[in-house]
């Protein structure tokens, strides 16, 4: 864990640091340059250029919007239980891999609620309803659920470290519903549509066009994720050293009191010596 | 275009939807980066 000397920080003051742009680099500017760009191209190609279907006419307009998140939410849970486990059967036990385990996370669940709500603009025309309890969406529901849950176990008190513990173990877990998602369309009767591009036989029965509109939203929800996660992890970065500096700085505020104290009545500190408050804030 | 509402609806909540998430990472980065020497912001 990083620290701050809170001698050195109450001295100089939290705000003669010139600050130089929050989290952006050039490397980032350019990653959201291209994703502005790529979601240009998915309005024009989306909206525009593809043709519409035979049955669902233009309602599969949708699907581009709608399958490009849950896939890229697919790979953003992946990566958290790919970051999870290199945070706990790593020596090193890096606070770098549970950060980027939570952003990703982040934005995963984010990308599940934007599938599920488009979805079901997209089950009112095709279906005529907007919700069924049928096994996809009920699955989709519950992986978004569970998420939801393991955002909120990252928000619970104690160190960063029994953070990461707890949320590496829970990522580890919730990742296995991705598979259960996926196939629920073959696994029971389903009023959802099976796969028809990520089908196991290989064969995409799709219009040219109507492929690269996907493909098309599947590169700009790429970008915007990659995006995303590399400034949400240096957000986070800064919020654990905020942390650790407010303790330091609360630490620091005890000792002087101590000192006061034992100077004015000329006893020292009647706490016990051991009664001090350690960096995972435990007695 | 038939049912013109819902689609157009489906990109404009989407892209509302992480345009505000990307707006409010960005917010918190400035506000924290304020706070936070320069020498510890391993991507500078």
């Amino acid at each position: 864990m990083t620290t701050i000397d809170p001698a050195r920080s109450t001295r100089e003051g939290v705000h003669e640091q010139p600050a130089r742009g929050g989290t952006g680099t050039r490397g980032t500017r350019i990653l959201g340059i291209a994703t502005i760009v790529a979601m240009g191209w998915l309005v024009a190609f989306g909206l525009g250029f593809s043709p519409a279907d035979r049955d669902q006419q233009e309602s599969v307009r949708i699907l581009y919007v709608h399958v490009p998140t849950i896939w890229i939410a697919y790979l953003a849970f992946t990566v958290t239980a790919i970051a999870s486990g290199l945070y706990l059967f790593t020596k090193k036990k890096s606070l770098g891999w549970d950060r980027l385990a939570g952003a990703s996370a982040e934005v995963g669940t984010v990308f599940v609620a934007v599938t599920l709500v488009v979805g079901a603009l997209w089950g009112r025309l095709t279906w005529g309803v907007f919700w069924q309890w049928d096994a996809r969406l009920t699955t989709t529901a519950l992986l978004f659920v569970t998420y939801v849950g393991y955002l909120a176990v990252r928000r619970l008190g104690g160190s960063h470290e029994q953070r990461a513990r707890r949320s590496a173990v829970i990522g580890l877990i919730a990742v296995l519903e991705i598979p259960l998602v996926h196939w629920s369309v073959r696994l029971w009767r389903s009023l959802h549509q099976e796969a028809t591009v990520l089908d196991t036989d290989g064969d995409i029965d799709m219009d040219g066009l109507m492929l690269f509109s996907l493909f098309v939203g599947v590169v700009a929800f790429s970008l915007l994720y990659a995006w995303l996660v590399l400034h949400r992890t240096r957000v986070m970065a800064m919020e654990d050293l905020m942390d650790d500096r407010g303790l330091d700085l609360a630490l620091e505020a005890r000792r002087s009191e101590g000192r006061r104290s034992e100077r004015r009545t000329g006893t020292p500190d009647p706490r016990p010596a051991g009664d001090t408050i350690d960096k995972d804030g435990a007695r | 275009m038939e049912d013109a509402g819902f689609i157009i609806g489906s990109y404009v909540l989407t892209f509302a939807t992480v345009g505000l998430m990307a707006w409010r990472v960005l917010r918190s980065g400035r506000k924290l980066a304020d706070q936070i020497p320069d020498e510890e912001k391993y991507w500078l």
